[in-house]
């Protein structure tokens, strides 16, 4: 007889430290010898995880009103630029943003510095107005000395994502990192099974407001992401062949570890940031049990040219290939690296695992679902 | 048989004594360049690998070094700040050597320097550019 259980019961359970906790890895190869049925009965909670880098990540700031105050109009912060079209002392700082094409310091560096504990040099203008006198200032900020200091991610943790290979007898940096000629390498950037959105592709559990591990801290779900799209054909097993569904995250920045948010630059591309991010999925029934059993052989994506700039879909693999160091494509073997630590990942799910366990975290109701059917818009060019 | 990579630095006074020709000829070491960059006036640069019986090719050292030329294992010149690797992958898709891989079973980058040609690709690849060359 299968068995259904409430977030409310698994909490309960999780409380009273009785909760049955294991990582996506674990319920994977748990897969392979025991039913679904059987899983969603011995299994309370699964956790996932992931540390890629996602560039689509930033930081607001509220660094407090100097004396006499001053609307920040053009701000930098280590001499890299950061929003402040908002009000008055508040901006975004922006994980992609450098000072000049191809700095290799950027707001990634600036959000991980302060993560840090370091000092960081504000610089900021202002025309000036009868009730923000100060035009200009120039001084230190940190951690501790601002107000608020809040990851907001507009695009993160993605549900699978392509695999990078190039066509050109040229080399090629790009986002997917170093591609070599004549598909000379193949790259790949997801944890695969461990991997959040794959372990629950319909999205069942994970909505607006559902609590997370974020960056070493706990964070939430803000709102679907940016570029969420539900188009994407699935596969046998269910799970979307390509880049689908994304999330919106927000945390304390102030709470946050250089050990999960890591600034990185990739060559010739630019800067970008590293983010851990852990998901806890409730067993809730055989049917989530049986989404949380998937294994890398049975995760399928996209093999795209990065190489060309038409970015056309050459192939398809699986991710137990790609994570063994080879694909087989055009008749030729290629060799696969990863952009996505899964030793880091593992590192996430446990210490998730861990706090569940120990009843430090509990699960979260969503707010609010995700659209179930959303599409992606071109730009169009009108003008 | 012992095989070990070398990088080999001429100043621009090296003897102009044929080298190669005489590791192979004199001293019956197995010799293949793997890299090389060497012009009249410069400081030079050979990458090779040398197989030989251990005290055969501690000879040849020797007589490298003799010729004014600086002759140093691979894995003395590349080094990895392993301590701040994050493990993430992106510097083995370009290790065509071999020196960079992943362990499939604990996913941790591994590093095997003595396998190195000194392509320096890996350089341009980590994110966290944690390589570095000690080559001029």
């Amino acid at each position: 007889m299968s068995k259904k259980r409430s977030i409310e019961e698994i909490n309960e359970k999780i409380r009273n430290g009785k909760a049955v906790v294991l990582t996506a890895e674990q319920v994977s190869a748990m897969g392979k010898e025991m039913t679904p049925e059987e899983i969603s009965r011995r299994v309370d909670v699964v956790t996932t995880a992931t540390f890629g880098p996602m560039c689509s990540s930033g930081a607001f700031i509220n660094f407090g009103h100097s004396s006499p105050p001053m609307r920040m109009e053009k701000l930098t912060l280590n001499n890299v630029p950061a929003y402040g079209g908002i009000a008055a002392v508040d901006a975004y700082i922006g994980a992609t943003e450098t000072a000049m094409p191809y700095d290799t310091y950027g707001g990634a560096h600036v959000i991980e510095d302060l993560i840090a504990g370091k000092d960081v040099i504000l610089q900021a203008m202002a025309k000036g107005t009868d009730c923000y006198p100060r035009t200009e200032i120039k001084t230190f900020i940190n951690r501790n000395s601002v107000n608020e200091f809040f990851m907001f991610n507009p695009r993160n943790a993605y549900q699978n994502y392509n695999v990078a290979v190039n066509s050109t007898s040229k080399l090629k940096f790009t986002y997917m990192g170093t591609l070599l000629p004549q598909f000379g390498n193949a790259n790949f950037s997801t944890s695969g099974e461990l991997s959040p959105l794959l372990n629950d592709p319909e999205l069942r559990t994970i909505g607006v407001g559902t609590r997370i591990f974020f960056g070493g801290t706990h964070g939430y779900v803000a709102w679907h992401g940016t570029q969420f799209n539900t188009g994407k054909p699935l596969n046998e097993h269910g799970v979307p062949v390509g880049n689908a569904a994304t999330l919106a995250l927000i945390g304390d920045a102030k709470q946050m570890n250089t050990q999960f948010i890591k600034a990185a630059y990739f060559e010739k591309y630019g800067v970008t940031l590293f983010v851990g991010i852990g998901i806890p999925i409730p067993v809730l029934d055989e049917e989530m049990a049986r989404r949380l059993t998937i294994r890398n052989s049975q995760i399928e994506t996209n093999i795209i040219d990065y190489g060309s700039g038409n970015f056309e879909v050459l192939g398809k693999t699986d991710y137990e290939s790609l994570f063994a160091g080879e694909i087989s494509f055009n008749g030729k073997k290629v060799r696969t690296a990863p952009l996505s630590s899964v030793k880091v990942a593992r590192e996430i799910a446990d210490l998730l695992k861990k706090e569940i366990s120990e009843g430090r975290f509990l699960l979260t109701e969503p707010v609010a679902l995700f659209p179930t059917t959303a599409g992606l818009n071109k730009l169009d060019i009108r003008l | 048989m012992t095989s070990k990579r070398f990088v080999l630095t001429f100043s621009p006074d090296a003897t102009g004594e044929p080298i190669t020709y005489n590791l192979i000829k004199k001293y019956d070491i197995m010799v293949n360049i793997v890299k090389a960059d060497v012009s009249p006036g410069k400081i030079g640069h050979l990458v090779m690998e040398m197989t030989a019986p251990p005290a055969i090719l501690k000879k040849g050292m020797q007589y490298i070094r003799q010729q004014n030329v600086e002759c140093e294992p691979i894995e003395k010149k590349i080094h990895c700040r392993e301590d701040l690797c994050i493990h993430c992958g992106a510097c083995t898709a370009v290790c065509f050597a071999g020196a960079l891989t992943m362990d499939r079973r604990t996913a941790e980058l591994l590093f095997e320097p003595e396998k190195c040609v000194i392509c320096e690709l890996c350089l341009r690849s980590c994110p966290l550019n944690l390589f570095s060359i000690d080559i001029d």
